[in-house]
């Protein structure tokens, strides 16, 4: 029903952002500087500067995207912008350098550019995905009525666990109590489940991984098959029917998890480098006005 | 001996006549069932912040009053009356009045009579609530209000009732108490979606325990009640009962006393005279219950009535307000020779009581337009109701031709009644002076007076015939016409009419909206979405003899209806109608073969439709193939809001990766405006519902919303400078600043107002980074169901 960041308003940004590509490459092309090609020439001086300029430019959509009053566009305008342009500065930049790299401060300020832009690529592509992947994943409940049904699967099975011996009380409280995935946003994005469980084994308890319901799942079979009380068996194959549910619930709340924390993990990356550029890109223009 | 007056009910109109009565020297005595002076405002939320609206009136009363806390207020009162309490008496229900002036009889719940010459009957609109009707209802651990849940704790707690209050109190108690719950049927059917959602986990998981389908046989001083359930007696232990069954509205006791209501709406006001004098002569009623619901007013009520009864004449405390408004008029007269002007002027106005007229003056503005100047505009959302005092108005029809409308007629019904755009513009034809009146004050004028009624309708109907039908038809045909045409009503999900049912007759839809479907391979396939402003069952009529299709009201709905015949005889009547009805048809089959060919897109139509955006005008939906979940709307919905967001994107249904998140729809007949004492709730012409500055923060609307989209709220903190909030990370981050202990205004209603504020319009939306974030029309919907498949 609605344009995606790419087919904004007919890929106007595309077209500009081409445009601002043509035009280096002909300079480019055209320009017969005495000296190789490189960013002391005067079209380096006018790439660099129109790069610099973009950068600028594009850290500075951090600023607008915050700015919510503003009437400057849309911020959807603005990433679209931002994308194509972004991918352009590229071309300028390896323009301007005439293609010279070194073990300097200019090549660490490039290298940082590299990396903003990969990453912001990457960016586009899981913002492109996963939307919808995340929204099949749901099925069209989200994510607090998920959380509510295994709290309602949890309180039913400790009502039926407290029909059973001490044991099963025990499974089923460490069970939710020891449930655990995504705790920090590693953890979310390897989409573990980390959940352990206290299980009694002879005379004692022994905390157990119990990913995916498993370990309680196995050891409740264990005990209906030893059962002889068939109201016990009745009420173990309740439990564990409940414990399936879960299993069942918490395989797209983990992946909801993990698809959520993909959309964000990248910006890790974007927004502190973005820092780093400007830092590096004001040490080169200063190194270069300083031995000049 | 008899008293001069009697005062009922204790609440700030009782308290301020009786401060009064005293002043002026009168014989007099107060009668309060409560055990405290204002009962209602001792029911308000601890802390609450009272306001002082309307603003522009003067407070005239003995009693102080500003705006502050319910604490601070009830303790100044308390203080003013202190030396009148030997004339008040408390915990003392008066449960009927006989007799006439000067010899009335009060007689109490207990038994005791009481004589006086006039009464004052302040009881409010709150009720008395209902009691359990077992023996021992009053015994002493048995409550019927709950004012603060934390106070208990350790307890074993019954409650009885099933609606929103018993769930909230007994949700609240169980975290820290042992609670019970009694149900006197098998669900909880009253209950908002959120409540019953809590209680039936709550019963589920064991945390409140539920008897069903059960009620309180009696209940035993020494700390037990028995319960007849289900399979049989039960006795519970309990340190606490708690009845939380609603309140009995007072107008049938008012109606015991002799006092008439124009009309069984349960909206309507008693009639009253400029006195505040009932049609039973020395029966005074002031206060909420004579249909002023603001404390100021109430007050100012209480001291007039004791002056009236006193024998003087006083200027109501209005007085002054109405002489500033008719200042610029070019009448030059009076107050009181002005509203008799206007209602010598609007035939509409001729049987409507004194009191209830100088009110709704009193809301009203008088707007004086020159020649050409425009009144409203078509398209406009506006709903206000206009009537022409003096002078001259031109309507511009579609096809251009003007309707000239002369003194004393009205205009504006439309959007009025049926909740949708301005249907024509109009200007001026001459200098006017016109009355534009709030919807709130027509609606109830409406309601109470069936002559205003029927006349306001029956020019609803030749207007929409005129503008829908048959534009060039003479107004006595029309008027003929609307003599036949019937207003009938349907309740959500109502069905108008079933396919293959023969063609009786066409509806037009006045409010609401409907849905059209057919029936094929064995389910319902919804073919289209009309709205009010249009008709249904015409292709009945001019094609074939049986409906092709059923139509369902989606949400409340009213039509006019039409018969077959009378019908018929308009399309031979006026040229061209059946051509223009033809085409109409012509249109609908070709739409409904294109969703018949696909019938998820009528899949999502339905399920949209059950989320009440049938009488949405606007509302918030996501596309969940773009949505990141960055919750960035929220953010600049709380950053250009005084820090809270109006909307909540997670929450809400998703439906073929449509979601509906929980935000205003801004209905066309907005179910919040309904009940709200200062009239705070407003329409803008571009449609934004929006809560005025003067909300008194009763929280009506939250509770009337049933989208849940309001919120009470309170001031947050400040947000930082933008730029060195990214530089140094200092002050709260956008969308999370936390809400001020005190920011001495206390909480008040907010919801979105479609951000009519801001030049750029919707934050929400142009925030979105990805597009996902879209505001459109029901009419629109079709075109989201282009992209399913
Ligand atoms: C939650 C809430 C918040 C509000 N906030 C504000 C605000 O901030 N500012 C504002 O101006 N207004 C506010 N209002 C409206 C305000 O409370 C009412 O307008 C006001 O109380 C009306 O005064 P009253 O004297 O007419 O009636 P009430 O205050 O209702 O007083 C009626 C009294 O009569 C007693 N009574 C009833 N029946 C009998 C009987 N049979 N025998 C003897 N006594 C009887 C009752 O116990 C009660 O004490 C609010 C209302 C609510 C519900
Ligand atoms: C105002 C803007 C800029 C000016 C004035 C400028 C100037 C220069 C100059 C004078 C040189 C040649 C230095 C030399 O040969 O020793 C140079 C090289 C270079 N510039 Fe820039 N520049 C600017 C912007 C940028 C930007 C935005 C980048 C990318 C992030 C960049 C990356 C480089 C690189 C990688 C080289 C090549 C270094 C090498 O030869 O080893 N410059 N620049
Ligand atoms: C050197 C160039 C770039 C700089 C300095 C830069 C900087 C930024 C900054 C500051 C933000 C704001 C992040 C925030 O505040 O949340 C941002 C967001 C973003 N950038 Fe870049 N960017 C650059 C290049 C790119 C490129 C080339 C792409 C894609 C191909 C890209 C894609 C994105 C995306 C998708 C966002 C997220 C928008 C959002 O979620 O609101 N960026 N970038
Ligand atoms: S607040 Fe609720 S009732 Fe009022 S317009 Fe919005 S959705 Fe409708
Ligand atoms: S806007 Fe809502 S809370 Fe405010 S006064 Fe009106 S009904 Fe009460
Ligand atoms: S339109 Fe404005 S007020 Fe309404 S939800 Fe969006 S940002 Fe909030």
């Amino acid at each position: 029903m609605h344009e995606s960041i790419l087919a904004f308003r007919k890929r106007r940004y595309l077209w500009l952002a081409l445009l601002v590509s043509v035009v280096s490459i002909a300079a480019y092309w055209i320009d017969d500087p005495q000296e190789p090609a490189n960013g002391g020439t005067v079209l380096g001086y006018a790439l660099g500067t129109a790069g610099a300029l973009l950068i600028v430019w594009l850290a500075w959509f951090g600023v607008r995207k915050r700015r919510y009053a503003s009437t400057m566009g849309t911020v959807q305008g603005w990433l679209s912008a931002h994308v194509y342009l972004g991918l352009a500065l590229v071309l300028v930049v390896l323009l301007h350098t005439g293609f010279q790299f070194g073990y300097n401060v200019h090549t660490a300020a490039f290298a940082l550019m590299m990396l903003v832009v990969v990453s912001g690529l990457f960016g586009v592509y899981v913002y492109l995905k996963y939307p919808q992947r995340l929204s099949e994943n749901r099925g069209g409940v989200n994510r607090s009525e998920l959380i509510d049904q295994i709290e309602d699967v949890d309180t039913r099975s400790r009502r039926i666990a407290r029909q059973l011996p001490a044991e099963f009380q025990e499974l089923v409280s460490s069970g939710i109590s020891r449930l655990q995935f995504g705790n920090s946003m590693w953890a979310r994005l390897r989409a573990r489940d980390l959940s352990q469980v206290l299980l009694k084994r002879g005379n004692d308890y022994a905390v157990v991984a119990n990913p995916g319901q498993e370990a309680a799942l196995d050891w409740l079979a264990d005990q209906q098959s030893r059962c002889r009380d068939p109201a016990v068996a009745a009420l173990i194959g309740e439990l564990s029917g409940l414990l399936r549910n879960k299993r069942r619930l918490l395989k797209p709340l983990i992946e909801d998890f993990r698809m959520q924390a993909m959309l964000e993990i990248w910006l890790f990356v974007h927004v502190p480098l973005t820092a780093g550029l400007l830092v590096a890109l004001l040490s080169h223009i200063l190194a270069v006005f300083v031995y000049w | 001996m008899s008293l001069e007056l009697v005062i009922v009910g204790g609440g700030p109109a009782g308290l301020s006549a009786a401060a009064h009565a005293q002043q002026l020297g009168l014989s007099w005595l107060l009668l309060e069932s409560g055990p405290a002076h204002a009962n209602t405002i001792q029911r308000y939320q601890k802390g609450k912040h009272v306001m002082a609206e309307p603003a522009v009136v003067p407070l005239r009363s003995d009693l102080p009053f500003s705006a502050g806390t319910r604490e601070a207020i009830l303790g100044a009162w308390q203080q003013g009356i202190a030396p009148l309490s030997g004339n008040i008496r408390y915990s003392a229900e008066v449960a009927s009045i006989s007799g006439s002036h000067p010899e009335f009889t009060l007689t109490l719940a207990d038994g005791e009579s009481i004589g006086a010459k006039s009464i004052v009957l302040a009881i409010g609109l709150q009720g008395n609530p209902r009691k359990l009707g077992a023996p021992g209802e009053d015994a002493s651990f048995v409550q019927y209000t709950l004012d603060d849940p934390d106070e208990y704790s350790d307890e074993t707690i019954v409650i009885v009732g099933a609606g929103d209050a018993a769930i909230e109190n007994a949700i609240a108690l169980s975290r820290n108490n042992s609670v019970v719950i009694v149900n006197r049927r098998d669900e909880f059917a009253r209950a908002k979606e959120g409540n019953l959602a809590q209680i039936s986990r709550a019963i589920e998981g064991d945390s409140i325990k539920c008897f069903y389908n059960s009620s309180v046989a009696s209940i035993d001083a020494a700390g037990s009640v028995i319960l007849n359930t289900e399979t049989g007696e039960t006795r519970i232990n309990c340190d606490r009962l708690i009845a939380r069954l609603g309140a009995i509205p007072p107008r049938h006791f008012v109606e015991s006393c002799g006092i008439g209501f124009p009309s069984d709406d349960p909206t309507t006001l008693p009639e009253l005279s400029n006195k505040y004098e009932s049609n039973v002569p020395g029966l005074y009623v002031i206060g909420a219950l004579g249909g002023y619901p603001l404390i100021k007013q109430a007050m100012n009520q209480g001291y007039e009535v004791a002056e009236f009864i006193a024998g003087k004449d006083i200027q109501p405390a209005d007085h002054g307000i109405l002489e500033s408004m008719f200042a610029g008029l070019p009448f030059k007269l009076g107050v009181d020779e002005t509203l008799a002007l206007i209602r010598r002027r609007a035939p509409l106005f001729t049987d409507v009581n004194g009191l209830v007229l100088r009110e709704l003056v009193l809301s009203s503005n008088l707007l004086m337009p020159k020649k050409g100047e425009e009144i409203f505009r078509k398209n406009d959302y506006t709903n206000s109701f206009m009537t022409i005092v003096e002078g001259e108005v031109d309507v511009e029809t579609d096809s251009g031709k003007l309707i000239r409308l002369t003194q004393g007629q009205f205009f504006g019904e439309m959007s009025l009644l049926s909740g949708r755009r301005r249907a024509a513009t109009v200007r001026a034809a001459t200098s006017c002076v016109i009355l534009e009146s709030p919807r709130r004050d027509i609606i109830r004028l409406m309601n109470s007076y069936e002559a205003v009624r029927r006349n306001i309708d029956e020019h609803f109907i030749v207007r929409t015939l005129r503008a829908g039908l048959a534009p060039d038809a003479p107004a006595d045909e029309l008027l003929a016409i609307a003599g036949t045409a019937e207003i009938r009503s349907f309740r959500s999900g109502d069905v108008l009419f079933n396919e293959g049912d023969g063609a009786d007759g066409l509806h037009l839809i006045r409010s609401g909206s409907v849905s059209v479907s057919r029936r094929i391979g064995g389910r319902d396939i919804v073919t289209s979405y009309v709205a009010a402003g249009n008709y249904v069952g015409e292709m009945g009529l001019v094609g074939q003899a049986s409906r092709s299709a059923t139509v369902r009201a989606t949400v409340a709905t009213e039509s006019i209806f039409l018969k077959a015949d009378v019908f018929m005889q308009m399309l031979e009547r006026n040229d061209g109608l059946r051509e223009r009805v033809q085409e109409i048809v012509r249109e609908r089959l070709s739409e409904n073969l294109r969703m018949e060919a696909q019938p998820e897109a009528g899949d999502l139509i339905s399920f949209l439709m059950q989320q009440g955006l049938g009488e949405a005008t606007d509302v918030l939906l996501i596309d969940e193939t773009l949505c990141i979940g960055c919750d960035n709307c929220e953010k600049a919905c709380a950053e250009t809001h005084g820090g809270t967001s109006r909307l909540d994107r997670a929450a809400g249904p998703s439906y073929a990766q449509v979601h509906v998140p929980t935000s205003c729809r801004h209905c066309e007949d907005p179910h919040c405006m309904k009940d709200c004492p200062p009239d705070a709730i407003r329409r803008a012409p571009n449609g934004e519902v929006y809560v005025q500055d003067s909300c008194i923060g009763c929280g009506n609307c939250e509770r009337n919303c049933p989208y849940g989209v309001i919120q009470m709220a309170s001031g947050k903190e400040q947000a930082p400078n933008l730029l060195s909030w990214i530089l140094t990370g200092r002050g709260a981050a956008p969308g999370k600043r936390q809400p001020l202990a005190d920011d001495g205004e206390g909480k008040k209603a907010v919801k979105c107002d479609m951000c009519k504020d801001l030049s750029g319009g919707p934050a929400c939306v142009r925030a979105c980074p990805t597009g996902a974030a879209l505001r459109m029309s029901p009419s629109e919907f079709v075109k989201l169901s282009k992209r399913v498949n």
